[in-house]
C-alpha cells in the first residue's frame, strides 16, 4: 500500500492530499449504507464546529442551499463516492446531518407518485 | 425564542429530504446514455466518480499491473424536480463488463431502466437487457435513431432482441428533449403497469 502511496506523487497526481487520507484511511462508513440518492441534510453550517476537518466542512458547505444526494455532494467536490460516504457517516454521528431513506428495494413506490411522476415529466 | 423557534420549522420545512427516485440508462459505449441523461435532466449531468478496490480488481483485466492498483469508473448522472420533495435521478450506467457490481447496487431499489440502442450495434445491448430480465427491473428499449443509420421499426428491433410482448420499445432521438421525456414517461408506464399487475390478486 504505501508503496502504490508513494506513485501517486508527481505531478499529474492531482491534489497532494489523496482522496481517503481525507477520512483517515478508512474506506467503509461507520454508520448506515448510503444510497447513492439518499438525500442528505445539513442541520450545522460548517462555522458551527470549527474543529470540523476540511472534508467534512466541504460536505456541510454544499449542503447549506439545499438537500443533496450522495451522488451530487460526490460531483460537487469531486471526490470518489466512497469517500463521501466516510465523511457523512462521521457527519451523521455527530449530528450534524440528517439522511433520507430511500425507496427500499423490495417495496415499490405508491401508485400515486408513479402517475405524479408520468403527469410531472409530460409536464416538463 | 420565538424567532428561534420559527427559524428552526423553517429550516426542518426546507430541508425535508423528500422521496428521490432512480432510473436507469443502461447500454453499450457512445450509444448515448450521457447525451439522453443532459437532454432531459435540469442540472447539466454531473459525473461521480467510485474507486474500485478488491471488488472489481479481481475481475478486471489488468495482466501485468500488480493487484493493488485502484481504477475509478465514471457515472453520469442528472435530475429532474417532479415537484417539492419529489425528485427523479436518472444515473447512465458504466458501460464496461468489468462494472457489474456497481450496475447491482444502481438497480437497488431502482424505478426502471431504459437499454439505449444503436441499431448498428445491436449487440452492445445484450448484456443490459439481460441484467434486468434477470432483476425483473421494469425496462424498455430505446432505439437511439443516429443520423444515416438505417431505421428499423420498433417490431423489427423487439424481435432481433427477442423480447417479450409488454416490453416497450421506441425510437428516440437522444439530443432532443421532447424524445427523452417521452422515453421516460413510456417507462414509467409500464413500471406502474407492472408494478399494478403485481398487486392485482391472482
Amino acid at each position: 500500500m504505501s508503496d502504490a502511496f508513494h506513485l501517486w506523487y508527481d505531478d499529474e497526481a492531482g491534489p497532494v492530499v489523496r482522496p481517503y487520507a481525507m477520512t483517515g484511511g478508512r474506506t467503509q462508513a461507520a454508520g448506515p449504507d448510503f444510497d447513492l440518492i439518499a438525500l442528505v441534510v445539513a442541520d450545522s453550517a460548517p462555522e458551527d464546529d470549527p474543529t470540523l476537518p476540511h472534508g467534512h466542512a466541504a460536505v456541510l458547505e454544499v449542503l447549506q442551499e439545499e438537500p443533496l444526494s450522495v451522488a451530487e455532494i460526490a460531483a460537487e467536490l469531486d471526490l470518489p463516492v466512497g469517500v463521501v460516504r466516510v465523511l457523512l457517516g462521521d457527519l451523521l454521528d455527530a449530528a450534524h446531518i440528517r439522511v433520507s431513506r430511500p425507496v427500499p428495494p423490495s417495496r415499490l413506490p405508491d401508485e400515486r407518485v408513479l402517475r405524479e411522476v408520468i403527469d410531472g415529466l409530460r409536464a416538463l | 425564542m420565538d424567532s428561534v423557534r420559527s427559524d428552526r420549522d423553517r429550516r426542518e420545512r426546507r430541508l425535508d429530504p423528500g422521496l428521490a427516485l432512480k432510473i436507469l440508462v443502461a447500454g453499450g459505449f457512445g450509444v448515448g446514455k450521457t447525451t439522453l441523461v443532459g437532454s432531459v435532466s435540469e442540472i447539466r449531468p454531473l459525473r461521480t466518480e467510485e474507486r474500485l478496490t478488491e471488488a472489481g480488481v479481481g475481475v478486471d483485466d489488468i495482466g501485468g499491473v500488480e493487484a493493488k492498483t485502484t481504477t475509478t469508473v465514471a457515472m453520469d448522472f442528472g435530475r429532474i424536480t417532479i415537484r417539492e420533495n419529489l425528485s427523479l435521478y436518472l444515473f447512465g450506467t458504466p458501460g464496461q463488463d468489468r462494472f457489474w457490481f456497481l450496475w447491482d447496487e444502481l438497480a437497488s431499489g431502482a424505478l426502471g431502466a431504459v437499454v439505449l440502442v444503436d441499431t448498428r450495434r445491436l449487440q452492445d445491448c445484450f448484456p443490459a437487457v439481460d441484467f434486468f430480465e434477470h432483476r425483473r427491473l421494469p425496462f424498455m428499449v430505446a432505439v437511439n435513431c443516429f443520423p444515416g443509420a438505417r431505421v428499423y421499426s420498433p417490431d423489427d428491433v423487439r424481435s432481433a432482441l427477442d423480447l417479450d410482448g409488454d416490453i416497450p420499445v421506441v425510437l428516440c432521438d437522444a439530443r432532443e428533449r421532447e424524445s427523452g421525456k417521452e422515453v421516460l414517461v413510456a417507462l414509467v408506464e409500464h413500471a406502474r403497469r407492472m408494478h399494478l399487475a403485481l398487486r392485482a390478486p391472482g
